[in-house]
């Protein structure tokens, strides 16, 4: 898309050219301060009406040794002219304080021939000869890899400002970046303002100081300009992560008590809320365990609070006992599951959608519960909402599913509108009529109204135990097989209720189908976009509801000629040495071969980053050509 | 007319409770458990402070003693081995107008939940924690538990267990934020309500421990304390257990003991040579979670609305 920008920059011409979107990097040692720098820039594009998606570049130790090619820290931000739903292909532009931290971009195909490097070039001058060897070995290996690179004197330009250019560097970076994309330097002094607000005025007046420096350094020497032209009228917006997204849609949602432990990639959503819940007279409850934590919730639920926990895969893994309990004692319960990369430890900062089954299905006996898959920041927020409101419907609980490319991507949304109705409504305490059985469950539905403890006439022991209607300990057949039914009955109900998804692409049919879940959809679609627009005749669907599943999903699958469930997670490849018959397939495949008695193949990722368009357009290449050798 | 006055009301009357307003159907442990004299003992204390059976929760575990909220006719939460303290606590924390009664055993406290009980201990949120310890797994027929003697024959050990039991009341006598620590035996219901209805009356968690007779699979660890109480010393206090007629004839050995001093206490829960009974510890005055969970708990409508939209406004372009 951007292959003719970067032909035009290598000129050197100078002049400014209109690109649709870009990406650029900002990579460094860690506490370099690049992120706050390519936030801060992030910030000043999304002000400035352009569409922007940023993700942190984070290395796994939180102080890695410096120059070391897995210690890259920083951030990349992709601006374009119309909403940004993922974080792109190879970059555009990328700002290195060091070469030693580009091949660790590198390994993670972060680049291309073209794209444009400005590197710190100290290290050409360093006292170490090693050093000064590395750089130059670096700087010819970039060149010939098809790079642009621009060396710069970026220390020794902040040098004339601060006698600390290691903690300066990043907002003398910011300043160049407003003058190679056209911003008014401005609108990075305000951001710098409101990020050193708290430092005092000197403080602010130095990185002020350093802001105009790169600005000028840039208009006078660096060859290149690009113009992102703005979104037209993006509206009201916010600037937030997924998982600040989650926390404040626990807060519009009215949930009373979140109740977690620290678990990568979901805390931050606990330090949102440590900082804010207490605003609107939320409990915020760190538990001495990932049990303990459900189990505080499934408590405050149980007293007839609405309560949240939030996790990641391994800590699923360590809820499960209690969360079978939560199905059957029918407790209305939220947790929120920001999945990372496994199996175990795996990959804790990295994407990974691996535990869809795990949610469906991963507690002991038969527990039927709702799942619901965000696929966009957005959706973060108001399916923490949808999800409160379906576990008091259906008396049951509903897990959340995120992950790390959501949690971890900023990009601008709407600003929602809260609403009265979104809270959870106070708790019941008149009398409860006792005519009514605790579990007085509708046949058609498997809902059932709920006592809540302090209600006279209501009184009932929930049992984790096979029981009654009435809540009585049983262990006869029939007993047992009734309290299944109606438990599961409430996913049908619930999935009569739902609308089958919408074709992006052809709905009258095709070649070929992506299905994909969750974070990928920005990613997809932008992919099978690229391939509409060569005359490929490739669609998408996007699931949100994974359990029950959406319905209508065999009608549409029949009108393709193909179709492929694309995610995170892993799948046995095609031209593995393993029989067809024995391959395992992905999660998202195997529940939906199973509802739609469809062929449905696989197309998986586990390499802990997101998806990008260009692979997803590569897998649509490589199908479309497979499934061409076939009908040949 | 006819000299009636014509202004009175009716005053409704008071709402009384009396046993059977706590007694939640027939019991079935086995014919001479010792879980019978405590499901007693708290149905009697809820009679004695006329508390509503809606604003009563029983919490349990799993295990024969986990039962115990199937028994009373007030709310109950029989949830997971090992975990009734999270949910007690949950509970608790937005719920502020609730009595909550843990019953959990030897297995459900001091094994497979010992990490809540120590967490429990340090929240300290005001709740009454009964410990029913019969030193073996009863539910699950006859295993070894950590309370379970030197020696001591199950199916898991047939030759005998080989570690020493742990100690409960020392163990929670180091937990930091302990606030109120008794230990009663279920053959004697004088002085097993007696101390219930203290840990009760504490504002905090006043954890029991209870020694509580299996009789089909531990009987033989306590029968030598049944048959003689000089095995026992009886703690007692004016700040504490206070001493009465009744407890002085039921125990040869008494003791004066401060409850406000943890030194001794820890002392007195050390004698394994004469098991301590009364109330070992308590500090009234140590924080309670309770005062942090309660906060915001009157919050209106009109003001999480205002909040949640300054909120978004924070993070506004």
């Amino acid at each position: 898309m951007s292959t003719h920008v970067a032909e035009a920059a290598g000129t050197g011409s100078g002049s400014r050219t209109t690109v649709p979107q870009h990406i650029i990097e900002i990579v460094s040692d860690s506490g370099e301060g690049a992120q706050k720098a390519g936030q801060a820039f992030g910030a000043v594009c999304a002000k400035s009406g352009r569409g922007v998606w940023t993700v942190e570049i984070i290395p796994a130790e939180i102080k890695p040794p410096a120059r070391s090619q897995a210690g890259a820290s920083g951030i990349r931000i992709r601006v374009g002219s119309r909403t940004v739903t993922n974080m792109g292909d190879e970059a555009d532009l990328v700002v290195a304080f060091n070469e030693q931290v580009l091949y660790g971009r590198i390994t993670q195909h972060a680049f291309r021939k073209g794209t444009n490097i400005l590197l710190e070039n100290r290290w050409a001058t360093d006292d170490s000869p090693e050093i000064r060897e590395l750089y130059a070995n670096a700087l010819q290996e970039f060149r010939e890899k098809g790079f642009v690179v621009h060396e710069l004197p970026l220390e020794q330009e902040c040098l004339k400002h601060t006698s600390n250019p290691r903690v300066g560097k990043n907002m003398f970076v910011l300043g160049m970046l407003c003058s190679i994309y056209g911003f008014e330097v401005e609108r990075a002094l305000e951001e710098a303002a409101f990020l050193f607000r708290k430092k005092g005025e000197k403080v602010v007046a130095l990185n002020h100081e350093l802001i105009r420096a790169g600005y000028a350094y840039a208009s006078d020497h660096i060859p290149i300009q690009f113009f992102v032209p703005a979104r037209p009228n993006p509206g009201k917006s916010i600037v937030v992560n997924g998982n600040q997204a989650v926390g404040l849609g626990i807060m519009a949602a009215g949930i009373d008590v979140v109740a977690m432990y620290p678990i990568t990639p979901a805390t931050s959503v606990s330090h949102y809320l440590g900082e804010a819940f207490h605003r609107v007279g939320g409990l915020l409850h760190q538990a001495e365990d990932e049990i303990a934590a459900i189990g505080f919730a499934i408590g405050a639920s149980y007293a007839g609070k609405t309560a949240c926990t939030v996790t990641s895969g391994p800590g699923l893994a360590l809820k499960t006992e209690f969360l079978g309990l939560a199905v059957m004692g029918e407790l209305p319960l939220v947790i929120v599951d920001v999945q990372r990369g496994g199996p175990s430890t795996g990959l804790p900062t990295k994407v990974e959608q691996g535990d869809l089954l795990a949610s469906i299905w991963g507690q002991p006996g038969d527990s039927p519960k709702v799942v619901i898959a965000p696929a966009t920041i957005e959706e973060c927020f108001h399916f923490v909402i949808t999800a409160r409101k379906l576990a008091e419907a259906f008396r049951t609980p509903v897990i959340v599913l995120t992950d790390a490319n959501l949690a971890t991507g900023v990009q601008p949304i709407p600003r929602p509108n809260p609403q009265e109705e979104w809270l959870a409504p106070p708790i019941d305490q008149a009398p409860w009529d006792k005519k009514v059985l605790a579990y007085d469950w509708d046949v058609e539905s498997g809902a059932s109204p709920r006592p809540i403890p302090g209600q006279p006439g209501g009184e009932y022991v929930l049992t984790g135990l096979s029981h009654t209607k009435d809540a009585h300990v049983a262990y006869d057949p029939d007993s047992n097989r009734v309290g299944m039914e109606m438990r599961s009955r409430k996913l049908a109900a619930l999935q009569k209720a739902l609308k089958p998804p919408k074709v992006f692409g052809d709905e009258s049919g095709g070649d070929l189908l992506l299905v994909g879940w969750g974070s990928t959809q920005g990613a997809i679609e932008e992919g099978v976009e690229r391939a509409r627009g060569e005359g490929q005749s490739v669609s998408a669907v996007h699931l949100r509801f994974m359990s029950p599943l959406e319905p209508g999903l065999e009608e549409i699958f029949r009108r393709f000629k193909k179709v492929v469930a694309i995610g995170i997670h892993y799948s046995d490849p095609e031209d593995s040495p393993i029989d067809k018959p024995n391959r395992r397939r992905s999660q998202l495949a195997i529940l939906l071969r199973d509802q739609t008695l469809v062929d449905v193949d696989s197309w998986t990722r586990v390499e802990g980053q997101p998806l990008s368009p260009g692979t997803i357009y590569d897998a649509i290449q490589d199908h479309l050509g497979r499934l061409a050798r076939k009908e040949s | 007319m006819f000299g009636l006055k014509t202004d009175w009301e009716l005053d409704p009357p008071p709402r009384y409770f009396t046993l059977e307003d706590y007694e939640g159907g027939v019991a079935r442990w086995c014919p001479g458990c010792g879980d019978f004299g405590v499901l007693t003992a708290v149905q009697r204390i809820c009679r004695e402070q006329q508390l509503p059976p809606e604003k009563v929760v029983a919490v349990s575990g799993i295990g024969c003693s986990s039962r115990f909220p199937h028994y009373m006719k007030t709310y109950g939460f029989h949830g997971l081995h090992g975990r009734p303290l999270p949910v007690a606590c949950g509970i608790k924390s937005r719920r502020p107008d609730l009595d909550i009664w843990v019953a959990t055993g030897d297995g459900d406290c001091c094994s497979i939940g010992a990490g809540h009980w120590i967490h429990a201990i340090r929240y300290n949120m005001d709740m009454t924690v009964m410990l029913f310890d019969n030193a073996v797994y009863g539910l699950t027929k006859n295993q070894t538990s950590p309370t379970s003697p030197v020696g001591f024959k199950s199916n898991t050990h047939p030759r005998g267990a080989w570690l020493p039991p742990l100690d409960p009341l020392q163990a929670m006598l180091g937990f930091t934020n302990v606030s109120f620590v008794g230990q009663a035996v279920d053959w004697n219901p004088i002085l097993l309500h007696a101390i219930l209805r203290q840990a009760h009356a504490h504002k905090g968690l006043g954890f029991v421990r209870i020694l509580q007779r299996c009789p089909t699979y531990s009987g033989h660890v306590f029968q030598d304390l049944q048959k003689s109480p000089d095995q026992l010393l009886l703690l007692t206090h004016d700040d504490g257990l206070p001493m009465t007629p009744e407890l002085d004839r039921l125990f040869p050995n008494k003791e004066q003991h401060d409850p406000s001093d943890l030194g001794k206490a820890r002392i007195a829960a050390a004698n394994h040579e004469r098991i301590p009974v009364g109330v070992l510890f308590r500090d009234p005055s140590r924080p309670i979670y309770d005062d942090f969970t309660n906060y915001g708990l009157g919050t209106s409508v009109e003001d999480k609305l205002d909040s949640i939209n300054a909120e978004l406004d924070r993070f506004a372009i």
